[in-house]
């Protein structure tokens, strides 16, 4: 048994359930949620201490992801990221897993820090930073399903594509 | 036309039908 990949394999599940599982919570819970709470004044329990703790692990957990996935991808990185044969399935859950990380940390948390006054903005910068935001992250949500459907597969997926 | 990242259910409904787009697409032009 090859240890490399079996823990990568492991760590990627973890950090991904951790990853994604707080993006659900963002757009099943959260985000509504402070709809509610702003209708009676109690929105900033959550900005203040809910949002940054998930925040905290919520982009961290990328991280962990995206790397446990390139070290379980191994020698079929370059494969997998050329949609080369064979690779095509996981390649795409791969581009689609990397587009995500990059929603995270270029478009998500930069306009979060804003929003949450972790760094100064002013009312109208705010107001562009929740759209922003809010679109980067429903992207992402969009985004899990396919990806899902493609890693769920892993390097195979023989029932979907015959392999 | 709104926005189909405005809703829940706009998302989901985005989500699967680009699923099935890039199954279509692996399975007839990459693989």
């Amino acid at each position: 048994m090859e240890l490399v990949p079996v823990l990568a394999r492991w760590l990627h599940f973890l950090a991904g359930i951790m990853w994604i599982g707080l993006l659900y919570y963002f757009n099943f819970v959260q985000v509504p949620a402070l709809k509610a709470a702003a209708a009676d004044g109690t929105a900033p329990g959550i900005t203040k201490h809910v949002a940054p703790r998930a925040l905290l692990y919520f982009r961290w957990s990328a991280v962990v992801t995206w790397l446990a996935g390139a070290a379980l991808l191994g020698s079929n990185f370059g494969s997998a990221f050329m949609l080369a044969k064979g690779y095509a399935g996981i390649g795409i859950g791969a581009w689609l897993g990397t587009i995500m990380l990059f929603n995270v940390w270029a478009l998500i948390w930069p306009n979060q820090q804003k929003i949450l006054g972790l760094k100064p903005a002013t009312d109208e910068e705010k107001n562009k930073a929740r759209r922003v935001a809010l679109l980067a992250s429903r992207t992402n949500m969009m985004l899990s399903i396919p990806m899902l459907f493609f890693m769920a597969g892993g390097l195979t997926h023989k029932a979907a594509f015959g392999l | 036309m709104k926005n189909p990242l405005d809703s829940i259910w706009g998302t989901i409904i985005s989500g699967l039908v680009l699923t099935a787009i890039l199954y279509y697409v692996v399975k007839s032009v990459l693989m």
